[in-house]
């Protein structure tokens, strides 16, 4: 029997810029990618959702503050709340911050410079719906492009963090001041991830990196394993 | 009733931009020993008495204007004059 392409929506808000890249790269790893515009306030049936990078509303009052407003934000909350794959990419990680569906906040870098590179970033956890691809401990490289990437939490919030084990993956090497080099964390019931470094940017050698497609495929698989489960 | 609500980054948490205009008033030959930058939101709001518009702003520091992890507001709260 041939598995199914499982159905994946890109949200585009106004001043997203990677939403296009996100259903490329979705499409290239056999995906149904389908793009959902921010004024809608259902989802169509999906078996997940990808919040692409960009400057959503201007990133107006703070990045992705304004967003989270938006009518298919609360779409996307109830459809993490039902136990959804939701995956945040630089501003959507900076959206599902605000939203308070991923815990942290992302704060301006501190060198105050945009960062825009290929960086090395470890993989702490493989037993996520979005690593499952990667080896635990395996050093991917991924490009970052943002101003505001200093992920930050107080010392209470990170030690729960910690012991539940929710920060996935970490910078190798100095790249905005995040604390502790976090890049990626995943929220307590492991169905909403976000991370700043941009997997859609590095799914071909051609780019430089294919990295990024593990990250890409490991949501991938996890959403048609979950289109299989509802069958 | 107007209101203005000052949102500042809170104690202990790194402020670079602060930082950056430290150092530069130090170059200035200024006297600083630190500087911190934070935000003004000025709103008009309609409320019956001071309480009740005290009430709603701090509603919108909450919802909105404010990022409760690094950041803290003050409300101030002055009469519209005819």
């Amino acid at each position: 029997m041939s598995s199914p392409q499982p159905r994946i929506g890109v949200v585009q808000f106004p001043g997203s810029n990677d939403d296009r890249d996100a259903l490329w790269a979705l499409a290239a790893l056999d995906a149904e990618a389908l793009p959902v515009w921010h004024a809608e306030t259902e989802l169509p049936d999906l078996d997940a959702v990808v919040l692409p990078g960009g400057f959503s509303y201007g990133d107006y009052l703070r990045c992705g503050a304004i967003a989270r407003f938006s009518p298919a934000m609360s779409a996307v909350a109830a459809f993490a709340e039902a136990d959804g794959l939701v995956l945040g990419i630089c501003n959507g990680f900076q959206i599902l911050c605000e939203a308070g569906l991923l815990p942290g906040v992302l704060r301006a870098n501190e060198s105050l410079s945009f960062v825009c590179r290929d960086v090395r970033v470890r993989v702490d956890r493989a037993d996520t719906a979005f690593t499952s691809r990667c080896r635990q401990g395996q050093e991917l490289v991924i490009p970052v492009k943002h101003g505001e990437g200093c992920w930050y939490a107080d010392d209470d919030l990170y030690q729960e963090l910690v012991a539940r084990d929710q920060i996935v993956l970490r910078y190798s090497e100095p790249v905005n001041g995040s604390l502790y080099d976090v890049a990626g964390v995943v929220n307590e019931r492991g169905n909403v991830m976000g991370l700043m470094p941009h997997p859609e940017h590095a799914v071909d050698p051609l780019l430089g990196s294919a990295d990024g497609a593990l990250i890409l495929a490991s949501l991938v698989e996890a959403a048609r394993d979950r289109a299989l489960a509802a069958v | 009733m107007r209101a203005t609500v000052l949102v500042r980054p809170k104690q202990g948490i790194l402020d670079p931009q602060g930082e950056a205009v430290e150092n530069s008033l130090r170059h200035l030959g200024f006297g600083v020993a630190q500087a911190r930058i934070g935000r003004v939101v000025d709103l008009e709001v309609e409320a019956e008495d001071a309480a009740a518009a005290r009430a709603e702003v701090e509603r919108m520091c909450e919802q909105l204007l404010a990022n409760p992890l690094i950041e803290s507001y003050e409300i101030l709260l002055r009469e519209n004059r005819a």
